[in-house]
């Protein structure tokens, strides 16, 4: 994992003087040149690849075979662009991708607006390994929610598609309410600062000629930090990787894809190998 | 009226609590205070040289400081008679203290803002300390609230940073008197949530019964 692309801040918030973040139990310093470059360097003067991308700044502690993952609806000029600024989270990066694969969470965690009870039932979906571009992917995925976006005004049946390009980061694809057609697109960047504390950057690409720009965040925020406390109380801390222990239920097989392709990649920064 | 808002500002919070409570509408403006920092921009700080968030208007009256707005918006919360409003204002400066200790580790240990986190926890549990005796010795002479018979807004400027404590690393685990009082403010016909701070639920089951129900 040390050769991935990682979210270290936002570009908005790189100035000249050098800021300090944690990446992967290391120190790292990001900072804007004079001539405008977008830097980030160890302590010790090591400079780092950097890759500037949806609104944020990009790099890794080793050396990145192939670029940062494309998200293509960003190059699509009507779409309105929100980066959220960080959660930091105490727990396995991992583990907050996972929650945000898992839509079952949401009638309890984010009860009256991504769901509501009684309509608790996750309806029969795919989840699979698109093996070419080397991505989980789970589609035809359906849940009736309250209030699906700032932009919704009543409760509807959301489509939503999954997917996950990188190890810490991952794109969800939503119907749109204003535009039922197409696809609303929110995103996590998860920086592994440790293996159980993260920085969770929440990004998204919607279709919303109305909302204020602070209302679009706030609702977001709002969301994830509902997620928080509910990341931070699970045990074990770590993401166990070991498929035999689980009892899959319908709602999980995107998780048990997503550990099932980390672990064939050796992806284990924030994991557990053995049984809980 | 018009509040200038941020969803996960405990200040904010008190506000709309306050609102709520007593049954007063607010027309809710949305702040990119994080990560944007618009409360600082030439708009806002002519609104609030103070550059923090909420600001309240009210046609020509304009307040940008919780403890005044609850304030204004507390008519009937303030205290009955002289001692009680004093003790009233001296929670009022409680709160604040809240805010520098616990609010801080909270914006330390949840957004990354620079700080030491263990000195804002240490500032914080120091304040947990003093309100947990302060609710207790109020519960000895039959209080429920922190001042007087009822609620004042001396409760609503203390909650909101008390129940987000956890956020910043801190538990209420200690303070039995600090959990009921919250459970008293939670119970307040109105109540209104935020991400964080939950309504009354029925009681959940301890872990050992939850193992029994499966
Ligand atoms: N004394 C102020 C403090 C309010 C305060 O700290 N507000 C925070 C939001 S919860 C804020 O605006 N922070 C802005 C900043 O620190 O730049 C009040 O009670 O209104
Ligand atoms: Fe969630």
């Amino acid at each position: 994992m040390k050769d991935q692309w990682y979210p270290v801040a936002m570009l908005s918030e790189l100035g000249r003087d050098p800021v300090e973040t944690i990446l992967m139990d290391a120190p790292v310093r990001v900072w804007r040149d004079a001539d405008g470059t977008a830097c980030a360097a160890t302590p010790e003067g090591r400079k780092l690849p950097v890759t500037e991308a949806y609104h944020h700044l990009w790099t890794s502690p080793g050396a990145p075979d192939r670029p940062l993952f494309d998200i293509p609806e960003a190059r699509q000029p009507d779409r309105r662009f929100v980066p959220c600024g960080r959660v930091r989270v105490a727990c396995s990066p991992l583990r907050a991708v996972e929650n945000f694969l898992d839509i079952a969470h949401f009638p309890f965690v984010h009860t009256d607006i991504l769901g509501a009870e009684p309509h608790t039932e996750v309806a029969r979906y795919k989840a699979e390994v698109r093996e070419d571009d080397d991505e989980v992917w789970a589609t035809k995925v359906e849940f009736y929610q309250p209030q699906a976006a700032k932009s919704a005004s009543g409760g509807v049946t959301t489509q939503y598609m999954y997917r996950v390009p990188a190890p810490t980061s991952s794109v969800l694809y939503k119907t749109s309410p204003p535009r039922p057609g197409e696809w609303d697109v929110i995103a996590i960047f998860v920086q592994p600062v440790t293996e159980t504390r993260c920085d969770v950057w929440p990004w998204m690409a919607l279709f919303d000629e109305t909302t204020p720009q602070a209302d679009l965040v706030a609702f977001q925020q709002m969301i994830f930090v509902q997620d928080r406390s509910i990341l931070e109380n699970q045990v074990p801390a770590l993401l166990p990787l070991d498929p035999g222990l689980e009892t899959p239920t319908r709602a999980d097989m995107t998780s048990i894809a997503y550990r099932r392709w980390l672990k064939s990649h050796g992806y284990t920064y924030g994991a557990q190998l053995v049984a809980a | 009226m018009i509040l200038h808002d941020w969803v996960l500002s405990p200040n904010c919070y008190k506000v709309r609590l306050m609102a709520a409570l007593s049954g007063q509408d607010l027309t809710l403006r949305a702040v990119n205070l994080y990560p944007e920092r618009e409360h600082l921009s030439d708009e806002y700080l002519a609104l609030n040289p103070a550059g923090t968030l909420p600001i309240l208007e009210d046609g020509d009256l304009v307040l940008g400081e919780s403890a005044a707005i609850l304030a204004w918006l507390g008519e009937g919360w303030l205290g009955q008679g002289k001692a009680e409003a004093a003790r009233v204002q001296a929670w009022l400066s409680f709160a604040e203290r809240l805010n520098a200790t616990a609010g801080r580790a909270r914006n330390i240990d949840m957004l990354g803002v620079p700080g030491s986190l263990s000195e804002a926890q240490k500032g914080g549990r120091a304040c947990l300390r003093e309100l947990e005796l302060a609710l207790s010795d109020r519960r000895m002479e039959g209080g429920t609230f922190l001042v007087g018979d009822g609620p004042t807004i001396a409760d609503i400027a203390c909650f909101p940073h008390v129940m987000l404590a956890p956020d910043g690393g801190l538990t209420l685990a200690p303070y039995p008197s600090i959990r009921l009082w919250t459970r008293a403010v939670r119970a307040l016909p109105g109540f209104v949530e935020m991400p964080g701070i939950h309504r009354l639920h029925e009681l959940s089951p301890e872990p050992e019964m939850e193992t029994e129900l499966r």
